[in-house]
């Protein structure tokens, strides 16, 4: 009997197995190049910052130059307050112009106002810092909260918009339609039905730009400025992780360094948090829709 | 005479709520509904989508309180015509049109008329069922009140359980009205749909190819239901399925490359066209 024809040549079938293993290994190593950072990441934080998370770490202010111990409470409140305040002005700015993208524009006006965005999500962080040092910081003579909560707020912006935009296109026509053929005024449709139908979508937008600002340093540092002590004065300049790890892994103290690893530490877990509720939250929208 | 969107305002205002499932008066006491009433009165009505014309020239009166079937090969117009009748495909942007279409007397596209009042009147229930997912199969029947801005729980229990009941669907959902309206199977959704357009009491309910997702048994449901409506709606209905419009219509309008070829009584139409076109598409030989 002949040699099956669907059965390759022993040399052959060699070479391609070799060829198929050896790129498939290219592939592994690339993939573990991705993963391995967040590692380095992790593993560098918890070996020089575990050991100074302590209590008094998330319960005491900073002590002063010479003295050991104390914490970064103020900081962790502070960066907890400059989110909140980012929110409130990036969110609605955001989301409505999100809406306005997706439901509303003109072809026109939506190329420029992606264009738009885009550039501002490719601003460096500290021309951020720098323009709202010019529009807050000098005409009212002080450095503020405000100002900080501000940068942080109109980054969020360029990112809230487009990720609303994307989910509210993601809602299907045919609940536009059917909500406009019961007699429903358009922006009713819009904000009960589209908003609401795209409203995971878009929370997980917000917490997504979120994890992106907490870290930013740059914004901050011609605005919130920083501060050693408890300030509740929004008008006052205030302290976040951010400086406070940039502050402290400046200086020539070992203390201050290991504070700053742990600030670090603290600062990347709050990170991870709110990615894995954007985790969370999406694989909640995959299974119920 | 009252602009359309006065008029649906004054009706939602102003109405009081049928307890029985059927509006109309002569219906609710038992006298056969035989009118010549025409519910849309269109003259020499063409339509363009950019620079491609979709609609040429129509001219037809659809009957109030029958069910009238359009039918046609894809691409004819018919499901354009359908949306034109309460102005859903001014969606599209770039559409132009011209010619007249009357509702009830009631010019639609006159200047200042609102499509918005103008759906109020003319519902429209659509190929795929799309029950709203974020909404209770009670809240997906009631959201055209509630964002019409009924509040009285009372109107709205009514509404809910005579909407359902006009549906067909109560039976089946009463004692889950709870759950998301997505949980039910495609016919239910679609009854569910029919429902939810129901409940804003319109006078004018557009059907376009409504059961053309269905299996035979859920499309019979829709079709008995159909028959139901006649009583006091008036029905437009685009169907592929020329045995349905064959079963469930009284008049039929055949349509071919955007014009209107025919129009007749449904049992003349299928056994008896006067027209050539008429009779290839009805017997199967093109489309």
């Amino acid at each position: 009997m002949a040699a099956s024809p669907y059965l390759p040549t022993e040399q052959f079938a060699r070479w391609r197995k070799f060829k198929s293993s050896a790129v498939t290994a290219v592939l592994v190593v690339c993939a573990l190049a991705v993963i391995a950072p967040l590692f380095l990441v992790i593993y560098f934080l918890l070996v020089h910052g575990a050991s100074s998370l302590d209590w008094n770490f998330f319960t005491q202010l900073p002590k002063p130059t010479g003295e050991v111990g104390g914490g970064m409470a103020n900081a962790i409140v502070g960066t907890i307050m400059l989110l909140a305040m980012a929110t409130v002005v990036g969110v609605p700015i955001g989301v409505l112009g999100g809406i306005y993208l997706a439901e509303y524009g003109s072809d026109r006006a939506n190329d420029w106002l992606r264009f738009a965005a885009d550039v501002l999500n490719g601003v460096p962080s500290i021309v951020w810092g720098m323009v709202v040092y010019l529009m807050l910081v000098v005409p009212f003579k002080t450095f503020s909260a405000y100002a900080g909560g501000v940068a942080l707020g109109l980054m969020m912006v360029p990112l809230v918009m487009r990720t609303t935009e994307e989910v509210l296109i993601l809602v299907p026509q045919s609940y536009r339609e059917a909500a406009l053929a019961l007699g429903v005024a358009r922006w009713k449709v819009i904000v009960v039905i589209v908003v609401r139908t795209a409203l995971k979508g878009i929370a997980t937008g917000v917490i997504v730009a979120l994890a992106r600002i907490a870290g930013e340093t740059a914004p901050l540092l011609f605005t919130a400025l920083g501060n050693n002590f408890w300030n509740h004065n929004l008008k006052e300049p205030i302290a976040a992780l951010p400086l406070q790890i940039f502050a402290y892994a400046i200086s020539p103290y070992d203390d201050w360094h290991r504070q700053a690893w742990a600030g670090a530490l603290v600062l990347m877990a709050l990170i991870l948090a709110l990615n894995i509720t954007v985790r969370v939250l999406s694989r909640d929208r995959n299974t119920t829709n | 005479m009252p602009s359309l969107s006065e008029a649906a305002k004054a009706r939602v205002a102003t109405e009081t709520i049928p307890t029985s499932a059927t509006p109309s008066p002569a219906a609710a006491v038992g006298l056969p509904v035989e009118s010549d009433e025409i519910a849309f009165d269109i003259k020499g009505f063409s339509l363009w989508y950019g620079q491609r014309q979709a609609l040429q020239d129509v001219t037809i009166q659809i009957p109030a309180r029958k069910v009238t079937a359009i039918i046609g090969p894809s691409g004819c117009g018919k499901s354009t015509f359908l949306r034109a009748l309460n102005r859903m495909h001014e969606l599209t942007p770039g559409t132009r049109l011209e010619g007249s279409l009357r509702h009830f007397g009631h010019d639609l596209y006159g200047p200042g008329v609102e499509a918005v009042a103008i759906r109020r009147r003319v519902g429209m229930v659509f190929q795929k069922s799309n029950p709203f997912p974020t909404m209770s199969i009670a809240e997906n029947v009631l959201v055209g009140l509630r964002l019409n801005g009924v509040k009285d729980k009372a109107v709205l229990q009514e509404r809910l359980e005579q909407s359902l009941h006009m549906a067909a669907l109560w039976d089946e959902v009463k004692d889950h009205l709870n759950r998301p309206g997505t949980s039910l199977s495609g016919g239910q959704q679609q009854r569910l749909c029919i429902a939810r357009s129901l409940a804003v009491q319109p006078e004018t309910l557009l059907m376009d190819e409504p059961c053309s997702a269905l299996d035979p048994l859920a499309t019979a449901k829709i079709e008995e239901l159909i028959q139901a409506l006649r009583a006091s709606y008036t029905v437009v209905i685009v169907t592929h399925n020329m045995q349905q419009a064959a079963r469930c219509s009284d008049r039929t309008a055949f349509f071919y490359m955007g014009r209107l070829i025919e129009f007749g009584n449904t049992r003349n139409m299928f056994t008896n066209p006067g027209n050539p076109q008429t009779e290839a598409y009805v017997s199967g030989r093109f489309g």
